[in-house]
């Protein structure tokens, strides 16, 4: 199944891209998720304790699985105000 | 009529904030007795840095449905208390308002406790960044990890609001 994830300020600039698409299997959780990006952009390692993510624009624990067509974010700790 | 909740780009206006916790479509609702209000500002420092200006990132459907939650939250702990609440994104210079909130109320000490609360908790949970352009580089801001399901969060918002 497909899934787009998004990435924000710190985060997007490590990976290059405020958008992705990710092919993944059935059953699949946002914190497989995570794991594959970290993988991939070893500078996002360092956020793996800090980080919050969300499921169609709602948060939602990194065990949540993930349907097709789902929008995955990774959001970095947050700084508004 | 003004939005109560907002995010976006354009600079903020206090007066349609508070025109949207006072009004209704015929005018004024008569039943309150004060309108606390708050502007945050980008300030021209910061940890001994000279500040340019700051660029505000937002995931705003998720921003959106924050500020819905901190607005029932506002509603629950203040029952009465109508809440205003709009947060910049993109660049915004120095002295310029990022954030704007108006609470009204029938009487002052909700208002003010309730535009506390907000701020405070626009900080925990909202999905918004801040970059700091400063005089030799920039950096993104980081504070707190955002967990809306947080009670103790919640609570040391409640309590900063009532001290």
């Amino acid at each position: 199944m497909r899934v787009t994830v998004r990435l924000f300020a710190r985060l997007r600039e490590i990976a290059g891209a405020a958008e992705l698409a990710r092919e993944v299997a059935p059953g699949a959780t946002i914190g497989g998720i995570w794991r594959d990006l970290a993988s991939e952009f070893p500078a996002l390692q360092p956020y793996e304790r800090s980080i919050s993510s969300a499921v169609n624009a709602d948060y939602a624990r990194m065990d949540t699985e993930l349907r097709d067509g789902d929008e995955v974010a990774f959001l970095p700790p947050v700084s508004g105000g | 009529m003004p939005r109560l909740l907002a995010i976006g780009s354009e600079p903020l206006n206090l007066e349609r904030l508070i025109g949207a916790v006072t009004e209704r479509a015929d005018g004024p609702t008569g039943s309150d007795g004060a309108v606390v209000t708050f502007l945050g500002l980008v300030r021209n420092h910061n940890l001994g840095r000279r500040v340019l200006f700051l660029e505000y990132e937002a995931y705003d459907p998720l921003a959106l449905k924050t500020f819905d939650q901190i607005s029932a939250e506002v509603d629950r702990r203040w029952p009465g208390v109508r809440l205003a609440l709009h947060h910049r994104t993109g660049r915004v210079e120095v002295g310029d308002a990022s954030v704007a909130i108006a609470a009204a109320s029938p009487h002052r000490a909700d208002a003010y406790a309730a535009c506390r609360y907000t701020i405070e908790r626009v900080k925990q949970i909202a999905p918004v960044w801040k970059r700091e352009f400063f005089d030799g580089g920039d950096v993104w801001i980081e504070g707190a990890t955002a967990d809306p399901a947080d009670d103790t969060a919640r609570l040391h918002a409640e309590r900063t609001a009532c001290a």
